[in-house]
């Protein structure tokens, strides 16, 4: 989530799940919370029943909206000009939270001259370059101006900072571990910057579909190109606010066109409901109350993505509502471990704890240029070479040597985009070979589904883990659009896998929290866990590989991969394990949480195991497999994750465990003021204690906890000594959070709101802009796109989720009580509309787009209403994403409809919202029938070891 | 009104009028081993406490203990039970030979096998160890992964170990971005 990233530093949910129930005000916005996230929305419902407001943004009424204060509805692909609306409130109205801003934000900064805002440019920012429909933040003068840079604003005395003299503080020598070392941490002003900007040129030319320079979920910090961002001097400040050229001012003049009459014409909504939201927001924030953003997939999955959630992220940093309690932004992730699976990433452009894969052309002086270019001279990133050294021991072990630069050179480079979208968009055309599943199903579940099964189609071999014969496993026999299995070449691999209670290991949940997970009994017949497959995968293509000499060859041969345990092992009820060749999943998480190579604990017998990422070293003599887990598994028999102990603390630090370092709120350094002190009594989390010359609370402080508030670095000084006491954002160069963004989203240093790629509507606020200007497109004759404004496609579409389902239905359209609940695709629409089409509430009506059409049973609902856009009136439908060709229950593929378009920064899909057309009766196309019959109950056998009085119900009937 | 009815003001009970079958009755958890694992559906990561017997998953439930759901779950966590008890689920290996229509069953062994030379030949083919201006690129772009999500860390890490920092594959993906 670059949103989060870009604005304070981490790319995750700021607070955790239970704290929403000390929020004084709550919006959710991109979220059907009660919906999709039905156990997490008890806190919002418990936050209520002390009185708190809640707000539901949304364009349907849902299971959320009516359980809130109020449900404003809005035209799908709007929240950038609703929440502009609130930040124009905000700042016209005087409301933001002044202390706050002014210390912990970057408000009072000034940027380059040379910058131009849409405001200037009708709509786009300096250093566009339309060629390439792309942003420069450099041509376009995005960047801090750097202290010296500009002669006369210091003539001026317009813009003297207090913070650089050097009244040091106290712990200014705190923290040796931060020092900075010889070689890795060299000021930008001694980076050699020709080669810098040489490679980014480079880079830069690959046009549209060029590698993901700042991109990727990459909600890592680290910018490229940082030359341009992050300057190492410390940047010009004014904290007056005055500078035409500061942060404030640029901000004031940016959102100064979202006027309440103008969100009401994008938006639909009435300016008395807007005004409401922004004034209960304004109500509930400050010293005393604190207001929380709620947002999930409804945010993330458009073109503007990333931008909405920037916009949602200045709006709490104005309303001081970052790093406290029942503030900050609760990113709602859909799966379970999804939070993990950016952390310890199967992403192509990361690698563990958000180090960025290596690009092509960017290093080749090795290691050391790597680090020059996505380490930072200032704040948590100055340590990137131990991170990444100490990775490249946990992959390569002995092999990885300070005289061979410990093997960087192995990890493969990045030359292109090789995401989900663009890799599909290739196979459709032929040109990958191989593909391995695991637990996905792009057949159902991609953007433009039918695209991806075209690309399935066309390779010459597949591999499916799976529980059940979903569609990416099927779709050579059972697509009822696809051709006749005689013309499909591709060979498939359909690997049985093991259920949850059937093996062990962590999930990471949308608040950063691990869990651990034990195994309660071996998995049925050939079912394996993935871990166990890609184990012996490895094991194989080790031996396949055997006595080459080839280099290409020696990254797999020198990999670690000893994870052998005793066998057979107990099973929990004393019985043992089937299931031969299971990797030891505990040392797997070991090698995550890091050793000391050079101390043998002699408990073990092994390297000693780290307390923390502090311990980590860059000589190559501790390994670590994902820096910010480090700590997880701090002893040999402390699995902290597996730890399920309730305390008194209302945090319950010993529940699981939560990166970074188990801190429970992000940035909780803003949790009191500059000085240290809590900012009230009510809202207390962390503060300084004088005495003990150290930051107490009841939260890990996320900070140096002995630097004291007063602490002031002196110019020279880099890593997190160049931090402030009074500056929370760590991973930030500058300390600060950011309301502006220097170069970090591709599309722009501030949210812009433009018109989705399908909309029937221009863009009111900026008539000569409609699209994203920076979006990706892969257009073609299986992608086509009905572009804005669009006549023939006039209605609206959203998609959505239901409870009962989960995803493209995998995990539910296979499980017969799931079915029983909610047994059929249908389409929602309002009785207007569908009085308009003469479609019939429980009838079948088709919903076509421009990649093709599906039927569903009509939902007649006032639940959907239509808006009025300054007269016009503007339809919208909602359309659950949850069925396919294959399971129990089968129906029309919502994701069919939907395109392959993506935003510039994370290649994200625009799936929300997408232009349709609706009529009644059924499609043009056969419909499927389901592969699998209806199974009521699914154990018939009696429970083991039971008398037959106290055998379930379920057996006796 | 009968004697025989309890009393709530009765400090001692009546001997009740209990069939032998409901005298036999208990809770078929007594006896069962427990275990703590975690919801594989969404993000919000509600506790489970998952009961076996002899090596069958006899009942799924909220754990009250976990401060997210104090023993609650939504109708997806508590069909939790029906992934690991269900007849849909396939228990063999199986496999679709280029242009067949069905499926044959075959052992792990032989798919394991025959899949690390698929990926050997791909690999073989595709890795480049330098792009077209000689830089160092070491990657292989004709194969690829999806998934991870409902994936363990643990599992995650191997994926992006072996494929990745292994054999050189770049695109190595996942619903994160989805
Ligand atoms: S029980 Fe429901 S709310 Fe809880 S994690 Fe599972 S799917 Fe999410």
């Amino acid at each position: 989530m670059p949103g989060l990233g870009a604005s304070f530093g981490r790319g995750a949910a700021t607070n955790y799940q239970q704290d929403l129930a000390n929020s004084d005000c709550i919006l959710i916005m991109g979220s059907n919370m009660a919906e999709a996230h039905p156990v997490g929305f008890r806190f919002p419902l418990q936050a209520k029943e002390k009185g708190a407001k809640l707000v539901h943004v949304d364009p349907r009424f849902s299971r959320t909206s009516a359980l809130c204060d109020l449900h404003v509805p809005i035209r799908a692909g709007t929240d950038i000009a609703f929440l502009g609306g609130v930040i124009n409130y905000v700042l016209t109205e005087e409301k933001w939270f002044k202390e706050y801003v002014l210390d912990y934000t970057n408000a009072a900064t000034i940027i380059e001259e040379g910058f131009l805002d849409t405001e200037d440019l009708d709509g786009l920012f300096s250093g566009f370059q339309p060629d390439r429909a792309q942003y420069s933040p450099s041509e376009g003068h995005w960047g801090y101006e750097e202290r010296g840079s500009h002669q006369q604003d210091r003539d001026q005395g317009q813009s003297r900072d207090e913070a650089r003299v050097s009244e040091q503080g106290p712990g200014q020598e705190a923290e040796p571990s931060a020092s900075p070392s010889d070689e890795s941490h060299v000021q930008a002003s001694e980076i050699d910057t020709s080669h810098v900007r040489e490679v980014s040129e480079k880079l830069d030319s690959r046009g549209v579909h060029g590698p993901g320079l700042m991109g990727g979920a990459s909600t890592h910090e680290t910018e490229r190109g940082s030359a341009v961002e992050a300057p190492a001097g410390e940047p010009l400040q004014d904290r007056t606010l005055k500078h035409p050229r500061c942060v404030m001012q640029i901000l004031r003049r940016h959102f100064s066109r979202y006027t309440p009459a103008m969100v009401s014409e994008v938006c639909g909504c009435s300016e008395a409901d807007f005004l409401r939201v922004a004034e209960w927001l304004c109500e509930n924030s400050g010293r005393e109350k604190t207001s929380a953003i709620v947002y999930a997939v409804g945010w993330t999955q458009h073109t503007t993505g990333v931008q909405n959630i920037r916009a949602a992220s200045i709006l709490q940093l104005l309303l001081g509502n970052i790093g406290r309690p029942g503030g900050g932004i609760m990113a709602m992730r859909g799966h379970t471990s999804i939070q993990g699976s950016t952390d310890i990433p199967t992403l192509y452009d990361l690698l563990p704890g958000y180090l960025p894969q290596p690009i092509v052309g960017e290093d080749r002086g090795g290691l050391d240029d790597y680090v020059r270019f996505e380490g930072l001279p200032t704040g948590y990133w100055t340590h990137t070479k131990k991170f990444m050294v100490s990775l490249l021991k946990a992959y390569y072990g002995d092999a990885a040597q300070p005289e061979n630069d410990f093997h960087y050179d192995w990890l493969p480079h990045l030359d292109g985009d090789y995401s989900q979208l663009p890799f599909f968009d290739r196979m459709a055309r032929g040109e990958v070979d191989g593909y391995i599943l695991f637990g996905q199903n792009p057949a159902g579940g991609g953007p433009n589904a039918g695209l991806h099964r075209a690309g399935l189609r066309n390779l010459d071999w597949l591999v499916v883990h799976d529980w059940f014969e979903i569609e990416s496993a099927v779709f050579w026999k059972d697509d009822p659009t696809g051709p006749p299995p005689s013309e499909i070449k591709t060979e498939v691999f359909f690997m049985p896998a093991a259920s949850i209670p059937e093996k062990e290991g962590t999930f990471t949940n949308t608040q950063r929290l691990l869990q651990w997970h034990d195994k309660s009994v071996d998995p049925p017949g050939d079912c394996r866990s993935d871990a166990w497959y890609v184990y012996q995968l490895g094991k194989r293509l080790k031996k396949l590989y055997e006595g080459s000499a080839d280099p290409k060859d020696q990254p797999l041969l020198n990999l670690t991969w000893d994870y052998d345990q005793e066998w057979p092992h107990p099973l929990p009820d004393g019985q043992p394990s089937r299931i031969e060749g299971e990797p030891d999943i505990a040392r797997i998480l070991q090698e995550i949480n890091g050793r000391n190579l050079a101390e043998v604990d002699p408990a073990t017998g092994q390297p000693k195991l780290v307390g923390g990422f502090e311990e980590l070293r860059e000589d190559g003599s501790t390994a670590c497999g994902c820096w910010i887990y480090s700590g997880c598994y701090p002893e040999p028999n402390l699995n902290r994750p597996r730890q399920r102990v309730r305390t008194a603390n209302p945090l319950q630090p010993e529940w699981g465990f939560a990166w970074p370092n188990n801190r429970r709120v992000m940035y909780n350094r803003a949790s009191a003021d500059p000085a240290g002190r809590p900012w009230s009594e009510r809202k207390k989390l962390i503060s300084w204690d004088e005495d003990q010359q150290r930051w107490v609370g009841l939260d890990v402080p996320d900070f140096e906890p002995d630097k004291p508030p007063e602490y002031r670095p002196s110019l020279d000084c880099t890593g997190m000594d160049a931090i402030a006491g009074n500056q929370p954002f760590i991973m930030k160069p500058d300390g600060r959070g950011w309301l502006y963004a220097p170069g970090k989203p591709k599309d722009g240093p501030l949210p812009v709101h433009y018109e989705p790629v399908e909309s029937p509507v221009e863009n009111a606020l900026y008539p000569h802009q409609t699209i994203d200007p920076t979006t990706r497109f892969f257009e073609g004759p299986l992608n086509s796109l009905a572009h804005t404004p669009t006549r023939e496609f006039p209605i609206v579409a959203c998609t959505f989720r239901v409870t009962e389902h989960y995803l493209s239905g995998p995990m539910s359209r296979f499980n017969s009580w799931l079915n029983e609940l909610m047994p059929a695709m249908f389409v929602e629409l309002s009785p207007e509309l569908a009085g308009e089409k003469g479609i019939v509430h429980g009838e079948w009506a088709t919903i076509i787009s421009a990649r093709g059409e599906i039927e569903a049973r009509a939902l007649v609902t006032r639940r959907i209403r239509p808006l009025n856009l300054k007269g016009r009136i503007l339809h919208q439908i909602g359309l659950p994403f949850h069925w396919g060709f294959a399971g129990e229950s089968v129906g029309g593929i919502a994701n069919d409809l939907t395109s392959l378009v993506a935003d510039p920064n994370v290649s994200m899909h625009e799936a929300k919202v997408f232009a349709c057309q609706i009529r009644s009766g059924r499609s043009r196309y056969p419909a499927g029938q389901p592969t699998k019959n209806y199974t009521p109950w699914p154990q018939r056998n009696p429970t083991p070891d039971t008398p037959p009085a106290s055998q379930p119900e379920g057996h006796l009937r | 009104m009968s004697a025989s009815k309890p009393s709530a003001k009765t400090s001692t009970r009546q001997p009740q009028p209990f069939s032998p079958q409901s005298l036999a009755k208990g809770s078929r958890l007594q006896g069962a081993s427990l275990t703590h694992s975690v919801c594989p559906y969404c993000a919000v990561g509600c506790g489970l406490n998952i009961y076996s017997k002899r090596g069958e998953v006899i009942d799924v439930e909220g754990n009250p203990e976990s401060p997210i759901n104090e023993g609650t779950l939504c109708p997806k966590g508590a069909n939790v039970f029906q992934l690991v008890h269900n007849p849909h689920r396939v228990k063999t290996v199986m496999y679709r030979a280029p242009y067949s229509d069905h499926w044959e069953t075959k052992s792990l062994d032989w798919a394991l096998d025959r899949i690390a030379e698929r990926i050997k030949s791909a690999r073989e083919k595709g890795f480049a160890a330098e792009d077209a201006d000689g830089n160092r690129l070491n990657a292989v772009r004709n194969i690829g992964t999806l998934g991870g999500a409902v994936l363990d860390n643990e599992e995650n890490y191997l994926i992006k170990k072996l494929f990745g920092a292994g054999l050189g594959v770049v695109s190595i993906e996942n619903q994160a971005r989805i």
